[in-house]
């Protein structure tokens, strides 16, 4: 079976400003997949999805969508697919229904079928009853809702949402959530990128880890923090921290990585949380004063931090 | 037989796609204008009507007026042309150029428009289009006015009408693309120079008071407003309306107008790729 999207050696380089945005990525996502690119800012999250949605040409490699290249036949591509960038696209000048209503007439549907598209996605996306607002008076979760649904309305083959949550409240979050999911069920390849661990873990069925435009790691959400090996992830806060202490917490049975985190403090992977873990993790800190101790389980953002020693959060 | 099946394969399908797709970005784009069908008007009507109200009706009443270098015709005739061909100009600064630098800057709705499945080149296209549309029915609505309010004698003929037409056409599609360059080019907090250092320059030495003949008497001017495109529009018009005025010979005029037009839209178009695609 073609692949819905599949990336070959994928490279951008932006010769300007000298930075390797993307380097040499090889992907491939299956049909139906809900698949999400997780990273910090500026890990070239954005500029795959810009290559894979034609908007940024690619330096070397290349991309395909359902089997198409996204070079030698970008408006081929882009009736394939559908787009939810970062900012709110919506068109001020027209309304709620409007905005999904032309989009529809772009993609060749006919006036009828136009019509009857747009009652079904403002019912679907519970924005019927602000049909004739225009874009500006949307809530923020409002308006995202309307820029998934403009984007699915030509019957899209594969979605991509770029940082569709990204400035929204928890509960519009959530709501947006759903509406991914449910779009998986009906089918939709969905490719969204990320820098939030649990939208990625709740989400996506499989995860590639970006970095400085490299994929790190791809796989199942379960199986990459399964991969880390750890049973708790402990958080330390101290007063002082020294080569000593790391070295004492590092000889401790059971430990498996020991990270200084950016506030003073120690990040420790434990494999198992046995009843001696912690005690002993005390008595090895003291010297340093403990002011906080927090145990959690391992998350992507654990994977995240052992994989390069940074936080993913902004 | 291989004919055959050329004209029904997949080219032709994916043009016909892009011809659908063009034609729902005119829709969009004419439903948004009946919207704000108003204040089309105004910003259409309201400079030319104030122009000739002052200069052709109120100047000559208390008793100040002047003519434009012919002294058999009124100022009112020489004024015909030229504000008809200003406001097929500003339609393309105003209907294009103003929206345009929104949906880069601002809205940056831009970026939804060129996902529309036909070439991006076609997007902007569109934009040239739809602005000569605009400048079309903009000359329509602004002739009337120059033409009833002056309280002299207005002599115009449309005799040469396959002339205007043409020339109404070629000047709206060079306006469209003059505002597809200068809306691309120009960034959001540079819009109040464009009234001070493009529309308002072009305007006034765009041979629209006056016609081009006239300039004779200074030589280096008569030259140096060859580059401005308004003026080949006025001439243009003033040959088609007012043949009675002295005017260009109809190849210059019509040479310069497309030569503006292939210009400022291969310019408009590399400039509009250039920013939507990195």
């Amino acid at each position: 079976m073609t692949p819905s999207i599949a990336l070959i050696g994928l490279t951008k380089v932006y010769e300007a400003a000298g930075v390797r945005a993307v380097d040499g990525i090889d992907l491939e996502v299956g049909q139906g997949e809900l698949f999400g690119l997780l990273g910090p800012n500026g890990a070239g999250k954005t500029t795959i999805v810009g290559m894979c949605t034609t908007r940024v040409l690619p330096t070397g490699g290349r991309v395909e969508v359902d089997g198409v290249d996204v070079v030698a036949d970008p408006a081929g591509v882009r009736r394939r697919i559908g787009v939810v960038t970062q900012y709110n696209t919506l068109d001020r000048a027209c309304t709620v229904a409007e905005n999904i209503y032309y989009h529809c007439r772009f993609f060749g549907m006919s006036k009828a079928s136009g019509r009857r598209r747009t009652d079904g996605l403002l019912e679907q996306f519970r924005l019927a009853d602000r049909a004739e607002a225009m874009p500006d008076e949307l809530s923020g979760g409002m308006a995202q809702r309307l820029q998934v649904a403009r984007a699915i309305a030509h019957h899209p083959q594969v979605l991509f949402l770029d940082e569709p949550t990204a400035g929204l409240d928890p509960q519009s979050r959530i709501a947006l959530w759903d509406i991914v999911a449910d779009l998986r069920r009906e089918g939709i390849t969905v490719l969204l990128t990320t820098h939030y661990m649990e939208e990625a873990e709740q989400l996506c069925e499989r995860v590639a880890i970006i970095d400085q435009g490299r994929i790190l790691v791809c796989d199942t959400p379960a199986s990459l923090v399964k991969g880390l090996n750890a049973g708790r992830v402990v958080l330390l806060a101290l007063d002082s921290r020294d080569a000593g202490l790391l070295t004492r917490l590092g000889a401790i049975e059971g430990v498996t990585e020991v990270q200084p985190t950016d506030d003073g403090g120690v990040r420790l992977l434990a494999a198992t949380a046995n009843g001696r873990l912690l005690p002993q993790v005390v008595e090895a800190a003291q010297p340093n004063g403990v002011r906080d101790l927090a145990i959690n389980d391992p998350s992507l953002e654990t994977v995240f931090i052992s994989l390069t020693g940074r936080d993913l959060r902004e | 037989m291989s004919e055959v099946t050329l004209r029904s394969g997949p080219r032709s399908s994916r043009l016909r796609g892009y011809a659908r797709a063009f034609g729902g970005l005119l829709l969009r784009d004419s439903r948004v204008l009946v919207r704000e069908i108003v204040p089309f008007v105004l910003r259409t009507v309201m400079n030319p009507l104030l122009f000739v109200f002052v200069f052709a009706y109120v100047f000559p009443k208390i008793g100040q007026g002047f003519d434009g270098g012919a002294p058999d015709v009124s100022f009112a005739t020489i004024l015909v042309p030229g504000l008809v061909a200003v406001a097929v100009v500003f339609q393309g600064i105003s209907a294009v150029a103003l929206p345009l630098v929104n949906e880069f800057g601002r809205t940056r709705e831009i970026e939804d428009r060129v996902m529309a499945p036909l070439p991006v080149g076609a997007v902007a296209v569109e934009k040239i289009v739809f602005g000569a549309l605009q400048s079309v029915v903009a000359a329509a609505m602004v002739f009337p006015l120059v033409y009833l309010v002056p309280a002299t004698d207005v002599s115009v003929n449309f005799d040469r009408w396959p002339l205007l037409l043409m020339v109404v056409v070629l000047s709206s599609l060079t306006a469209g693309a003059l505002g597809l360059a200068v809306g691309t080019v120009v960034k959001p907090q540079q819009v109040p120079l464009i009234f001070s250092i493009l529309v308002i320059p072009i305007t006034f030495l765009g041979c629209v008071y006056y016609p081009w003949a006239s300039l004779s008497t200074i030589r280096w001017l008569q030259f140096a407003v060859l580059v401005n495109p308004l003026v080949y529009m006025s001439e243009g018009l003033r040959t088609s309306l007012t043949p009675q005025l002295p005017h260009m010979p109809v190849a210059a005029f019509l040479g310069a107008i497309t030569l503006s037009l292939a210009l400022l839209s291969t310019l408009g178009v590399r400039a509009f790729l250039r920013r939507v695609r990195s």
